[in-house]
């Protein structure tokens, strides 16, 4: 009886941690990635069709004209840096980030736009760039990096809360198996909780013994599951994700640590409350 | 000591009260037989005594208390100056005789030094010195019923209630078991005693009440199981039960000497003393 609550807490617990370190992992990448993420203004190609373009390039004055826009009193506060990159050193980043891949043979430095890469002082402001360069003449389209990541926060993010409804599903199955098996345990001690009951001994009495079985189980079953949190994030994180993803950062054992507490402090209030109500109703009925 | 004044009792469900204004006073150091054929209401009177029931009228005051103004936390407290014996017995089988006396101290946490004086002085009182360190399933009716009352007594409580505890011993055993509650009785408790043993009540020649149909009919001092005597006039002056008319029309005010005809049937809690546990 024992063995399943353990079971039981275990299995919940760890999807309960799971949800944790899928959040803490999304911190931890946002944190990464939007410190870096930049807001790209690329300026019209002889090709581009897209916002005024019209299929042709930015001239030389309507290069001017946004620089000055950035620097003007207006921009200037929010931005941290910006950089130009024209056409050739944009090919060369192309060149080496797809170089093992068939794109670059297909793409020259006339099809790339220039491009001016603002990095803000506060990434959250992006709004602004968008408001006061993408009307400009010669500006192609104003891209805030963000948004690219914001696809993989969302999947991530979608993946955190199945394991939160999985967990919370879990969670009360445990705490219904908790009752009953405490019940069964009071049941099976009934000729000692009568005789108890009539020579006086006071509520708390009794009571204790079969709380603290379930706080020994759900404590066994929160020790497992701080285990396996600690396992997913030596074993699969550290010793498959990193390998695999060796541009990303991911969380360490630190954050496998941090849930622990909380499993405990999760897997015990639980069983507290779950064998508490059994037990106390069970001596009333 | 034990004041019933007007009690009524009901069960939900039953179409008769269990006890219908019972009121009785028993005083310090009583010893009083509660007589009265099966389901009249003898184990619903003890079980209200315990506070293992509420009356649905009437008040009840035990050792100057008003039950009804004990909360439900405070009962494990009262119950620690009451002592129950049953006609099952009772016993822990897999703890010996000494630890099933012992178990009801240290339930109610009384140091070790204390259990081990107090426990072989009522296994003394008993009669079961010799047999503490037995297991229950070693030792005949009699002595198991010996230690029951060694368990209820060894916190020396003020009342006793002793429901049939002869009802499944031989007469010679029975006598024995009388002789040890007489000596409990001696020794100040006030002792309740539900039986259906005749013998025993006439020979004994204590306090008599008997229940009949819920109703106290006789209550005598030095009475036996059955009387000639003239019933106190309870039924006479017993007033109307209290719950309705209706229910005042099925259990008409019974007879005195019609009432062992009672139905069997009539049973108002088919385990009176099942504890709820």
């Amino acid at each position: 009886m024992v063995v399943s609550i353990v079971l039981v807490t275990f299995i919940s617990l760890t999807f309960v941690g799971t949800a944790i370190l899928l959040q803490a992992q999304i911190t931890q990448m946002k944190s990464y990635w939007f410190d870096r993420a930049q807001v790209a203004v690329y300026m019209c190609t002889d090709f581009s069709t897209l916002g005024g373009c019209d299929q042709q390039g930015a001239s030389a004055d309507q290069k001017v004209a946004v620089e000055q826009r950035l620097q003007s009193a207006t921009l200037a506060p929010y931005i941290e840096r910006y950089y130009f990159e024209d056409r050739d050193q944009a090919f060369a980043n192309f060149q080496d980030q797809f170089q093992d891949s068939a794109v670059s043979e297909l793409v020259s430095p006339e099809l790339l736009p220039e491009t001016f890469w603002i990095n803000l002082v506060d990434p959250e402001q992006s709004e602004l760039m968008f408001e006061a360069l993408s009307g400009l003449p010669g500006v192609e389209s104003v891209i805030d990096q963000r948004s690219y990541l914001d696809q993989i926060f969302a999947l991530l993010n979608a993946g955190s809360l199945t394991a939160v409804a999985v967990a919370s599903l879990m969670l009360v199955a445990a705490a219904l198996l908790i009752a009953t098996t405490i019940r069964l345990s009071a049941f099976s001690r009934r000729r000692e909780l009568a005789i108890m009951r009539l020579v006086g001994a006071s509520n708390r009495f009794i009571q204790t013994p079969f709380v603290l079985e379930g706080i020994v189980a759900a404590a066994i079953g929160a020790a497992l599951a701080s285990l396996a949190m600690w396992g997913i994030v030596r074993v699969f994180v550290q010793g498959y994700l990193s390998d695999a993803l060796p541009a990303t950062v991911f969380i360490g054992t630190a954050d496998a640590f941090a849930t622990m507490p909380l499993l405990f402090a999760t897997g015990i209030g639980l069983a507290v409350v779950a064998s508490y109500i059994s037990i106390t109703r069970y001596l009333r009925a | 000591m034990i004041a019933f004044d007007n009690v009524s009792k009901m069960y939900r469900g039953a179409p008769k009260p269990a006890l219908s204004n019972v009121s009785i006073t028993i005083g310090a150091g009583e010893f009083v037989f509660l007589v009265g054929a099966s389901g009249s209401g003898k184990s619903s009177l003890l079980r209200l005594i315990l506070k293992e029931d509420r009356p649905s009228a009437g008040e009840i005051h035990v050792l100057g208390q008003d039950l009804r103004r004990i909360p439900s936390r405070k009962v494990p407290l009262f119950r620690r100056s009451l002592g129950v014996v049953f006609q099952d017995f009772r016993l822990l089988p897999q703890k010996n005789v000494f630890d099933n006396v012992a178990y009801t101290l240290r339930v109610i946490g009384k140091s070790s030094g204390f259990i081990h004086d107090a426990v072989p002085d009522i296994l003394q009182t008993v009669g079961l010195a010799q047999k503490a360190k037995n297991y229950p399933h070693e030792l005949s009716g009699g002595e198991q019923q010996r230690v029951a009352i060694a368990r209820a007594a060894v916190n020396k409580p003020a009342i006793m209630l002793a429901d049939e505890p002869t009802g499944n011993l031989d007469p010679g055993t029975s006598a024995g078991i009388m002789n040890v509650l007489s000596r409990i009785n001696a020794s100040g408790t006030t002792v309740i005693m539900a039986t259906h043993d005749s013998g025993i009540v006439d020979q004994m020649q204590r306090r008599v009440i008997e229940i009949s149909g819920g109703r106290v009919v006789r209550d005598e001092d030095e009475g036996s199981y059955e009387t000639s005597a003239i019933p106190l006039g309870e039924l006479d002056t017993a007033p109307i039960p209290v719950i309705t008319d209706e229910m005042a029309a099925v259990s008409p005010p019974t007879p005195l000497r019609s009432a062992r005809a009672i139905d069997p049937d009539d049973v108002a809690s088919p385990f009176p003393w099942e504890l709820r546990a």
